[in-house]
């Protein structure tokens, strides 16, 4: 066990763990917040997605040793609110059906228009390969266009 | 008066807590206990109460899996009650199907079965309010309507909101003969209202079983068996009792679980045990299934599921021309996104769960029984689910987690890595199904013989439903059922028997219908015709008026027969399941690159009355890229009863790259009662994708996954 100072979501937390321990277990079981999903614990299904600097990541397999100084974004952080114009346009097309992947995607998306504003569908088809076990991949897509459409908000 | 046992609430009390996640308790609160006879709560029925302050909750009785009940069912409530939807609140009923009747999620029921009671349910709660208002006033009720959670005197234009009526209305009589809505006025059935847990899901909010947390909770890491045929010989934990955070290590029925302060502790813990497996089974293969299933279907039972005319005279008339064509579907799993996972807190002759299940009931009942305590001392609530799909009617997790809690004795989530998910899983049974048919020499379809195998256990399975479309239509025509017994766990996936049976039916009349040089729709269309108005042998099954409806429809919606867009192919199947009828049309582009891709897909549904738009459009969505992603990529393969397939690096589902760019559901516009809508999507995606695959490359698709490259 050593101790960790993470900056997660804006704010400075401290863990005490394993060097080992994925950030999925650290975000979920340690710091209690459980938007991050597990889905198979091999960076496959992405239900883990977590932002890194901005960056989407996989967070079954990102060590909490190897986080340092780097920001980390969750699903509880991504906005204020929930007001992200990803979030809110996910609520508005209806996206979910169990849900459970959907912070994931969001945040696969979220990185995606930090890049590609407006993304293509081409783009959208190279960026999001997070597993949908219900099948709203339609209107994930459409949520996207929604989003970038109505343009990010910068925090 | 109102019934005692009934102004008792017994209700889920969830708190947040700090950072996230949830606690999870359940209380009984009486009258007495809220308060004052003016704060009295009016529950003229197991799912409307509504309080002194107005505020109106809808219980929602049957579990949320993704299918969209928890939206749905209030809405239906709603509309009776005359409450504005973004005025209520809605929670999930803990099980009790004394109240509630039956609680499951399966068999695309839970809107088919809920729509009447509950609209009943509802008026009864309106009446009451409006009943109570005019006895205040001292007029007529009859000069009395609801509007808005309020009961308006329309002479005199007096109001009062449902809270001023709730006490008054709690001491009524409930009513037994209430007038429903007529469905012309309705205001929210039909409508379009999104998801009811929206904002948590995108913010990220507890809501599933996975998210549990209590006091004093420890986390379970399961070892199971590597094999089916294998079980449990010994185990060695003392490697497993050193490694930080591991508290204990228990057996548990059949299997070892490790406690530990952490998920990430209990799996090192876990990868630390030794155990020691034996054989008490036989191990099986999927090439002996294969093998067993080519020797079982060279012979046709003697009898049949159906048989109507004389199937085998009409193949062996050397004036017909015979279509023959075996297909194939694999053992599926369900792979939920949300690993399977359960919450249990046993003391003594008590035990309390919490989570993801399609079966209280009877989950209740399997940890009474296995933990052998009156079924009266376990409670049981419902978190949202993440997917369902027919895994969660087995009620293994919960027993397998009350047997955790009760040999630790402490609070426990268990967690089933993936790997144990694909292992420990009641798969789709592989099936295999043999056509022959008979062509006359007027090019008429003479015979159709489907002799159908599926892997069973010891419960039996059927390959087919005998008496389907084209079944009535057909001089000859003859469906056997086989079964080849397994040692390997079946049980219902996502439209079960439909989901496989559809595909080598709607691509085997695809096959006849390019034999005899007809547009495979225009077959399909003269077969139904001649079952509607000279069906031959037992009665339909279905309703051929219905059945063509979502034909006609789809193939208005996709232009069938008659586009031209360059490099685009049209494949077409419907099926009937689970009350429900749905008809597809596939366009299968071929890519710059020379892949293709099923780039559009139609879909025209008949269930009746549409309660609402966008869920039920969802569902079907959903339904068409899940058929469509297990007929691309998915498979379970079995080598010495062990799973080939352990995460989904190998059992594959679809990526975005490979979804449809557009799904375009429309609803055949009805009156009828609701019928389910989970499940019928599903059937007809794989044999459209197949038949358009055929006119795109000429290759006929017989077995799935297509596995295209």
């Amino acid at each position: 066990m050593a101790s960790y100072n993470l900056n997660i979501n804006g704010k400075a937390m401290s863990v005490e763990a394993d060097s080992d321990t994925p950030m999925l277990w650290v975000l979920r079981d340690h710091l209690n917040l459980v938007g991050t999903k597990f889905g198979c614990g091999i960076a496959q299904c992405g239900a883990c997605t977590i932002h890194v600097n901005g960056v989407a990541t996989r967070s079954c397999q990102l060590q909490v040793a190897s986080v340092g100084n780097n920001k980390i974004t969750t699903i509880e952080g991504l906005s204020k609110d929930g007001n992200h114009p990803l979030q809110k346009a996910w609520e508005e097309i209806d996206v979910a059906q169990c849900g459970y992947c959907q912070a994931g995607q969001i945040m696969a998306a979220a990185s995606l228009l930090k890049t590609k504003p407006k993304p293509t569908d081409a783009d959208i088809d190279a960026a999001m390969n997070n597993i949908c076990r219900c099948g709203t991949h339609y209107r994930i897509r459409k949520a996207i266009h929604l989003a970038a459409e109505k343009g990010v908000v910068t925090k | 008066m109102i019934d005692q046992s009934t102004s008792r609430r017994n209700f889920v009390k969830i708190t947040s807590i700090a950072g996230g996640g949830m606690l999870v308790g359940f209380n009984m609160i009486s009258d007495s206990a809220l308060g004052s006879a003016a704060d009295a709560v009016f529950e003229p029925n197991a799912y409307v109460s509504i309080n002194s302050k107005g505020v109106v909750t809808l219980m929602s009785p049957n579990p949320e899996i993704g299918q969209g009940v928890k939206t749905a069912l209030p809405m239906i409530l709603a509309e009776e009650l005359e409450v504005k939807w973004d005025a209520v609140e809605v929670e999930m009923a803990p099980l009790d199907q004394k109240k509630y009747g039956s609680q499951i999620a399966g068999g695309s029921g839970a809107v088919k079965q809920r729509y009447m009671p509950i609209r009943t349910a509802g008026a009864t709660a309106k009446t009451m309010l409006v009943t109570a208002a005019a006895q205040q006033w001292g007029v007529p009720a009859e000069e009395c309507y609801a509007e808005n959670a309020t009961v308006i005197h329309k002479p005199s234009k007096r109001k009062l909101s449902y809270g001023d009526l709730a006490a008054k209305a709690a001491a009524l009589p409930v009513p037994t003969d209430v007038k429903l809505k007529d469905p012309k006025d309705f205001k929210i059935i039909g409508t379009r209202v999104p998801n009811i847990d929206n904002h948590k899901i995108v913010t990220g909010q507890p809501l599933y079983g996975i998210d549990t947390r209590r006091e004093g909770m420890l986390y379970a890491a399961v070892a199971r068996p590597p094999a089916f045929g294998k079980v449990l010989k010994s185990f060695d934990d003392t490697e497993a009792r050193k490694v930080t955070g591991v508290k204990n290590v228990v057996r548990a029925g059949t299997v070892v679980a490790v406690l530990a302060t952490s998920t990430w502790a209990a799996k090192k813990g876990k990868l630390a045990l030794k155990v020691e497996w034996e054989d008490k089974g036989k191990l099986e293969s999927t090439t002996d299934h294969n093998a067993a299933f080519a020797e079982m279907l060279s012979k046709t039972p003697e009898r049949a599921g159906r048989n109507d005319g004389d199937v085998e005279a009409a193949l062996k008339d050397s004036n017909n021309k015979i279509i023959e064509a075996i297909y194939e579907t694999p053992a599926l799993s369900h792979a939920n996104m949300e690993p399977l996972n359960f919450f249990a807190d046993v003391k003594g002759d008590k035990a309390e769960l919490y989570g993801p299940t399609q079966v209280p009931g009877s989950l209740r009942t399997s940890v009474a029984r296995a933990l052998n305590i009156p079924e009266a001392n376990v409670t049981l609530a419902m978190p949202r689910q993440g997917g369902g799909f027919g895994r969660k009617l087995q009620p293994d997790n919960g027993v397998e987690c009350a047997l955790i809690s009760q040999a630790a004795k402490v609070p426990v989530q268990m967690l089933w890595a993936r790997e144990d998910d694909m292992q420990g899983d009641f798969y789709r049974p592989a099936s295999m199904f043999k056509y022959r048919a008979a062509i006359g020499p007027n090019n008429e379809l003479l015979a159709w013989h489907l002799n159908a195998g599926v892997l069973a256990g010891p419960t039996g399975g059927r390959a087919a439903a005998p008496d389907a479309f084209p079944a009535a239509s057909i001089a000859n025509f003859r469906v056997d059922n086989q079964a080849q017994t397994s040692n390997i766990q079946y049980g219902p996936w996502r439209a079960p028997t439909a989901n496989s049976v559809a595909f080598a039916d709607e691509s085997f009349i695809d096959e006849v219908a390019h034999q005899m040089k007809k547009d495979p729709v225009a077959l399909r269309l003269e077969l139904i015709e001649k079952g509607k108005n000279q069906p031959i042998g037992k009665a339909l099954s279905y309703d051929p008026v219905k059945y063509k409806s979502v034909i006609d429809l789809v193939t208005q919606m996709s232009g069938w027969g008659k586009t031209n867009k360059p490099n685009v192919f049209q494949g077409f199947a419907a099926h009937y399941s689970f009350s429900t009828y749905a008809a597809h049309v596939a366009e299968v582009t071929k890519m710059p690159d020379g892949q293709l891709r099923v780039t559009k897909v139609y879909s025209a549904i008949n269930c009746g009355k549409v309660v609402n738009q966008s869920g039920a459009e969802n569902q079907v969505e959903g339904a068409i890229v899940d058929g469509l992603s297990h007929a691309l990529f998915s498979k379970v393969t079995f080598d010495k009863g062990a799973v080939e397939q352990t995460n989904f690096h190998t059992y594959r589902f679809m990526r975005m790259k490979d979804a449809p760019i557009e799904v375009i559901v429309k609803f055949v516009p009805s009156e009828d009662a609701p019928t389910g809508l989970g499940e019928p999507g599903l059937p007809p995606i794989a044999p459209a994708v197949g038949n358009a695959i055929f006119a795109a490359t000429g290759k006929r698709y017989r077995k799935l996954p297509f596995e295209l490259g």
